[in-house]
Order: structure tokens, then sequence, then C-alpha cells
């Protein structure tokens, strides 16, 4: 049995006030008065990268041997480099091992389900579990609907065939140059075809062709299928396709717009990771996506599915939302608001490669070094241990402390600097079981930290070297309570 | 144990140049400023010195690197001129160097000067610094008011000390260092301010406000040391002479391991202990008249206090509050304004430290002249709180 044998996602904290944008709006585009919900809003830290790192956490969980893993497809249509392997990225981040196939993907809605069956044709042929994870971080006009629409996420399945939570059964795909909307290379606003034409002469025609191949090949008739999930922004565009395809109309399952917004590429498999936290052993899931023609999947949900919880699931992510009314905030945290930065803002932030490439596994990893001797843990890792008195000399190993518990002990917020999301927080963060880092906080409000307070970390953006357009990537910490929260049982 | 430098090297001449915005002045001027004075103050010409050490910080926006910028200003008779840096540390650095050359006979006369001219970058604070290429990786785009503001944090943490406490008895550090450098006529700051007009002040770097950062200035120091016997040859009296020059540098325990609890500075302890030794003093509460200490944020002074044994450890903010180093408290500290009030000019500050103790030893302070003190100590922090060069050096009169 191939299928999902693990699931996750991500949702960003900050969530915009659909009726904030909306007034800040309203001279100009007065149309989108009663606009409900908030959108998912990235973070001026995150992209498609470390989204996408979010999600398989959130899928892989916190156990440190992740050597099951064999190959990584990363699906997105923001990836944020067009040249160095985002997947590569993720992989560094996720300390999967070097020998792994990791491929970006992208170029349509639909190429997180391309990814899905790729996963499914590696795994079938012996090449071990497959990780799937898809992200976006799209940039719309002030002023449009899709500004609204849009959301931004990440999602993660683990393909395998030990404890499969979720049996494939079968798919179909249409690959046709349906041009419902482009993005040119170097753009960075998609160009949208009316919609009525798009929904009749696209969506009703075309998707209805691979459901019905996936259901087919499947051997499952529309009528049994329970869930059947079909992100669109256009209203009840799902039912009207479940219609179209003989499917029930309660099986049409809730595409987050409220709480998230429509996240693209990443989306159906986002949905999916929240269904399945409550998806009952025989059912039957249809998921499909449109772009440049349609793909379905259809999966039989297996009797080991309450074996698996995600880290946080799309739920706890979604419960720990925090509603931003700035409508600046988010432009400028989507680049499209030039704040002035003062003097300190101009400081260069070119990388240096080989020194990156020399400490990857500390950089990406977050992985510092333990003494086999002492015990004691660096960060970060050194030949020469600290301990007092008598340092020892290579006696370190791998320690990684991503996912150990941490706490403040010493913190600051200062409006010194320039900082994209004042005032810029950072302290020394003590690990549970050793380790010190004095590094960047984030997702955090003032007066939400104090000595003593539990963190997590996150992976995320340092500094954007914007002359020569390098994105450099390090961990930071926030704040654990809404892991608490929200934490599984 | 070394023999240590007590009473090996005197001071023979000092000079300080005027603190603050020194819009008219460059690197130069400011260095020819202070080596003036100093040069007058020890009567000698400059073919009597036999070597010199140039300490500045931030060489991208003030002189540049190397010992040439000194030597060119002075115009110097080709001796030997190096550049010393060591963060905030540095002026001192410069002065153990020299001293250190006198005291071993390599030279009868040598010049320590420092210098920072940091009002040429267009911005306030700290000029931004480069730091390798993996630090700027990992580490937070960190700026001096946040690094020392965690002392506090973590101070208010260890001690159980409630924050509006700890907010006001900095303020007291802060309100004490204006009083005194109203009465200093090179200090950037002369103006006094009340404990209101600092506790409201706008947060730099929480808690820290304002009035608890020290002046970004520009300024120049120097001092020309040699022996004792070359100091009487030459018709001085009253020397003031080294009993101590301790420097303790981090090695990454406190940052990297989970041992340091972040309340103290673990180099100061160090570096004060030694020193104590080296001097042989044994209370250091009673044999210490004076001290000028790094008080780059108010927040440091306080656990400054502490970390020299001058205060018991958690008993810093009652001492404070007490005025036991106000200007007629039991140690004062910081009578020339301090680096909050005289300014902060980076390679010469730890020489300004010394120009105060040397003024007061010798009972030429003015209007701020503290009643016959015998032993002064400099406390000379670089760096942060978590990973630092910290200098504890102690002069006295001749003899005592």
């Amino acid at each position: 049995m191939i299928g999902i044998t693990a699931y996750g996602g991500y949702v960003p904290r900050l969530r915009l006030s659909r009726q904030a944008v909306a007034q800040a709006n309203a001279w100009y585009a007065p149309q989108f008065g009663k606009a409900k919900g908030a959108r998912a809003m990235a973070n001026w830290d995150e992209d498609s990268i470390t989204m996408a790192v979010a999600a398989a956490r959130d899928c892989l969980g916190a156990a440190p041997d992740r050597r099951r893993v064999r190959s990584l497809y990363l699906a997105s249509d923001t990836l944020p480099f067009a040249e160095r392997l985002n997947s590569g990225v993720v992989a560094g981040a996720l300390t999967l091992d070097e020998d792994i196939d990791a491929i970006d993907l992208g170029g349509s809605q639909r190429a997180a389900l391309s990814a899905v069956a790729q996963a499914v044709a590696r795994v079938q042929s012996g090449g071990g579990d497959a990780l799937v994870i898809a992200a976006d971080n799209r940039k719309t006009r002030a002023g449009s609907s899709q500004e609204l629409e849009y959301g931004d996420a990440s999602s993660a399945l683990l393909i395998g065939t030990d404890h499969v939570l979720a049996e494939y059964l079968g798919g179909g795909t249409l690959s046709v140059d349906f041009v419902d909307h482009f993005r040119a290379s170097g753009e960075e606003v998609d160009y949208h075809w009316e919609e009525r034409w798009v929904r009749d002469e696209g969506i009703s025609k075309l998707a209805p062709r691979a459901i019905e191949a996936a259901l087919k090949q499947a051997s499952v008739p529309a009528a049994k299928i329970d869930h059947f999930i079909f992100p669109c922004a256009f209203a009840k565009m799902d039912a009207q396709l479940a219609k179209a395809c003989g499917i029930r109309p309660e099986a049409v399952v809730d595409m987050l717009t409220e709480q998230v917004g429509d996240s693209g590429l990443p989306h159906g498999l986002l949905v999916l990771a929240h269904l399945l936290e409550r998806a009952r052993p025989g059912q039957y899931i249809l998921l499909a996506q449109f772009g440049s023609g349609a793909q379905a999947l259809v999966f039989r949900v297996t009797d080991a599915i309450d074996s698996f919880k995600p880290a946080r699931g799309v739920s706890g992510w979604i419960a720990r939302g925090s509603e931003e009314h700035s409508y600046t905030k988010f432009l400028s945290f989507k680049g499209q608001l030039a704040f002035e930065r003062g003097m300190r803002g101009e400081q260069d932030k070119k990388t240096a490669l080989s020194t990156a490439w020399r400490h990857r596994s500390a950089l990406m990893g977050l992985v510092a070094g333990k003494c086999e001797v002492t015990g004691s843990v660096h960060f970060p890792p050194s030949r020469m241990s600290y301990d007092q008195g008598k340092p020892l000399q290579d006696t370190q190993r791998p320690y990684k402390l991503a996912d150990r518990p941490a706490k403040v002990l010493s913190w600051s917020a200062e409006t010194l600097s320039y900082h994209p999301a004042p005032p810029h927080h950072y302290g020394q963060i003590d690990f549970e079981g050793g380790g010190r880092i004095l590094m960047d906080f984030t997702d955090l409000d003032v007066g939400e930290v104090s000595a003593g307070t539990a963190m997590e970390m996150v992976f995320r953006i340092k500094d954007t070297d914007e002359r020569r357009g390098f994105t450099r990537y390090f961990w930071k910490a926030t704040p654990a309570r809404a892991a608490a929260a929200n934490a599984p049982e | 144990m070394a023999q240590g430098i007590k009473d090996k090297v005197a001071i023979l001449g000092m000079g300080c140049s005027k603190f603050g915005e020194r819009w008219d002045a460059s690197p130069e001027d400011l260095m020819l400023e202070a080596y003036n004075e100093a040069m007058a103050d020890a009567g000698i010409t400059p073919g009597q010195l036999d070597a010199a050490w140039f300490s500045t910080h931030m060489d991208d926006v003030g002189t540049g690197r190397g010992g040439t910028p000194m030597s060119i200003a002075l115009r110097l008779p080709n001796i030997g001129v190096t550049r010393v840096e060591n963060f905030c540390a540095g002026g001192s650095e410069a002065i153990r160097a020299a001293v250190y050359a006198v005291a071993a006979g390599a030279c009868d006369i040598a010049i320590a000067l420092g210098v920072e001219k940091l009002k040429d970058t267009g911005y306030g604070g700290l000029p931004l610094s480069t730091v390798g290429t993996y630090i700027p990786q990992w580490y937070p785009n960190a700026v001096a008011p946040a690094n020392f503001a965690q002392l506090a944090t973590a101070y208010r943490a260890r001690h159980g000390v409630d924050a509006a406490l700890l907010k006001r008895a900095i303020a007291h550090v802060s309100v004490k260092s204006h009083a005194n450098g109203a009465k200093n006529p090179k200090a950037h700051f002369q103006k006094a301010v009340s404990e209101e007009t600092v506790l409201k002040a706008p947060i730099i770097a929480e808690p820290l406000g304002l009035f608890d950062c020290a002046g970004v200035s520009d300024g120049a120091a120097a001092v020309i040391v040699t022996r004792p016997d070359i100091a009487h040859s030459l018709g001085k009296r009253d020397l003031v002479t080294f009993k101590a020059l301790q420097v303790a540098v981090s090695n990454g325990w406190e940052l990297q391991s989970s041992e340091w609890d972040g309340s103290y500075v673990h180099t100061t302890r160090i570096a004060a202990k030694r020193a104590y030794d080296e001097a042989g003093i044994t209370k250091p509460r009673e044999q210490v008249s004076m001290t000028e200490v790094h008080d780059c944020f108010s927040i440091t002074e306080l656990v400054t206090m502490e970390d020299l044994f001058l205060s018991e450890v958690g008993h810093g903010v009652q001492d404070v509050l007490n005025g036991d180093f106000d200007a007629e408290g039991r140690i004062p500290c910081q009578i020339d304004g301090g680096l909050k009030c005289f300014g902060h000019p980076i390679g010469a500050s730890g020489i300004r430290m010394l120009y105060e103790l040397y003024l007061q030893l010798q009972g030429r302070a003015g209007a701020r002249q503290l009643a016959k003190p015998t032993i002064g100590l400099t406390h000379n922090l670089g760096g942060q709180p978590s990973q630092n060069v910290c200098s504890v050096s102690i002069v006295g009169l001749e003899g005592a």
C-alpha cells in the first residue's frame, strides 16, 4: 500500500483583517466594503522557503532521525530563487541526508498535485519515502480582489508505504494551455482573464476530465466520494463542479476562506492536511486543482489514520492567529511600500558564500556541537570546547537544537537600528539539555517575553541582500505559547 | 604570580580634548588638542618620546587604519607607532602597552593616545560596524543599547528586582553623572537633569531610555608615561603611579554555555580580583578613593559596582539609591561625568578615565575636586556583557 504516511501544514501567525484592507482602500475600491474574515499574511521574514520548512516540520515532527526521507519535492509558484535549488535550502534546514533527491516544481496552481503524483511514482519504484512540500507567498496589486482573496500558507505530505494513513488509489491529469492567469518571469503579480470565461470555458469543461480519469483509475464512483477538495477563489465553483461530476454536495470541503484565504498552489494539500485531522477510516477523498489543465487524486483513509498527529496541525496554526489591522504593514512586508529606513538601513548585507558553505550545518540545520566527554553544548560548534580551565579539543559531535525546548535568559527590544518590524527583539536563549544562542526573536508583540519565557525555533529570513538579490536564512526564537495552547494530546 | 607593575611607572603628563559633537574638528585636530596639552604638562619635546601606542576603534569612519594617522597628525619623529584596537577598552590597552614598554626598560618615555571621530556618519548612535563573514549570518544585527539592556532583564530575574525599582536606580546613576558633568568644562553634556526627565525619556532598548545611554562623542586623550626616577629628574612632584593594569577577555563561556546567568559581567570580576592583587588592595571598599567606570549604559555602572566588589552582589540597587557613588558618597564614581556626560569617543575613553584620576589625585580637578583621593580605579569595558574585553586599572599617589 502506498499513500500518505504523515501530513502537516503551516499558516503564518499574522491574519490580515479584510475589513482593514477594505477600509484603507475604500476611497479607491469601494466594491470590497463587505469583505469578511481575515487572510493569512506572511511575516517580513517569511517566504516560500521558510514556510515550506515550517510545514515540513509540522509533518515530520521533532524526531531527530529523518533518514527515511529519500526525496524532497518542493512545489511553489513563488520560489525565492530562480537558480539555487530552493528545495536544497529546505533540505538543509530539515537536516535531511545529503544524498537525497531534492526537486523544485512550479508553473501552475496544480504543481503540488503533480509533485504528489511524482512522489507516488518514486515510492512505487522503490525510491523510499518522498516528502512533498507546497508553499506560496504571493503578491497582488493593491485594491485588487486577489489582495483580499489570497492568503499565505504551506503544506506537506510524506508519501511512503509504512503506516499509510490515506492510501493513494489513482489520479488523472490534463495538461493544456488554458491561460486563466499568468505571470511572466521576473514579474511580481498575476494577470487574470475574465472570471466568467474561466468558470464556463475552463474549470467547468477541463476539471471534470481530470476528475473522471482519477475516479476511473481509482475504481471509485463519484457518488462514493466523502470529501471533495477543489480550491478556487470563485464563489461556489467547487459545489458546481461537484454537481457536474456527480459528487454529493455535502462532500464539498470548506476551503478555509474566512481564516486563511486562497493560498494558491499549496491550498489543496493544506485543506487535505486539515481534513485528515478529522477524517475517518474508509472515507474516500478526491483532491483536484485547476491550472494549465487540471489534476485530481483519489485517496482512501485507512484504519491507521488516528495513529498520527501533526506537530501542531493546520487547525492548530489557524487557532494561533493574531489579527492584523495594519494595511501598511501588509504592503511593507510584501515589499510594496518602501518605508524610510534611515542611514542604519543602508548597511550592506552581502553574504560570503564560502563561509556559508563551511558552516552550513550550523546555519541551515541549527546543529550545535556536543562535547562527548563533558556533555557541554556549543553553538556555533567549534574545535575547542568552552569548558572553563579544561578546554577539550575535537570532542564535539553534531547535536541538533531546532526541536529542543528553550527559554529566554535575557532580552531587549530596541528601536535604534533599522528593522522591518520594529522594535527589534533579540536575546539569549538557553536550550533544555544545554546550548545557548544570542538570537533574533520573531512573531511576537512587545511585552510578550520576559526572562524564563518558553521559546521555540523557527527557520526564517535572516537578511536580504537587495543589491545582489540574495536571501540568507537562519533560525529565530518565537514564544512557544501557541504550541502549549494547541499542542496535540 | 608575576611581579606586577606597581609603582614601576609614573604619569609624566596628560591631555584631553574637549569631548562632544566636534563638527569643527577632524580626528587629526582632536589628537593635536590632547597631545599639545599632554606634552606641555609633561614638559618634554617630541624628540624625548621613544615610542607611541595609538588607540582608535572605528577606523573606517575616523582616522583610517594603522599607526600612520597618529604619526602624521602629530608629525612624530619617526618613532614606532602601534595601533591598538580592543573595542571600547582600546584606550586602556594603549596605556598598558606604553606602561609595559617603560617598565621593561625598552623605552624611557612613551605616549599612549586615543581618538575617535564618531560624528561624521550622518546619523545618531554608534556607527554600524562589521564583524567578519560568519557572525552576520546568524547573530542578530545587534546594537549596544540592546546588548547592555539584557543585563537589566537578567539582573531583574536573578535578584527578583521589580522593574520599576531597577528603572529608578539606573535613573539615579544618570542623574548623578549629569550633576557631575555640569562641573566639567570639557564634558559633552554639562547640564544637570531631573530623575523625572530620565524616567520619561523615550525608550531606546527596553528598559533603557535615552538618558540611560552614554553620549556618542568625538574626542581624544593622551598620556605620557615614564619611570618614576626619570619623572623626578625632570622635576615632577606628587607623582601618580600605576598600581595595577589588568585585562580579562571572554573566551565564549558566557555566550555559549548555560552557566552564566547574564546578571553580571564575568570578566570584570576576574580583572578586578587580579588588579586588587597586583595593587596589594585587600579592602577595596575602604582603600579605593574613587572610580571611573565604563558607564556606557546606566545599568552597566550599577552592575559594575557589584563586579568591582564595591557593592555586595544584589545590593547595587540599594547602594546606588543610597547615593554611595554620588560625588558626596563613600566612593564617588564618574566625578567627571563619565561616559554618560564627559562622552564616549571609544578609543579615547580609557585614557580619559585615567585623565580624571590623574587630575583628582594631583588636586587639579577644579570645581569637581574631591577631598584628598589617594587611590583611583578605572574600569574600561569593550564589547557586550556576554562577550567582552575588560580592563581594570588602578593608579595612586606614589607610595600610596
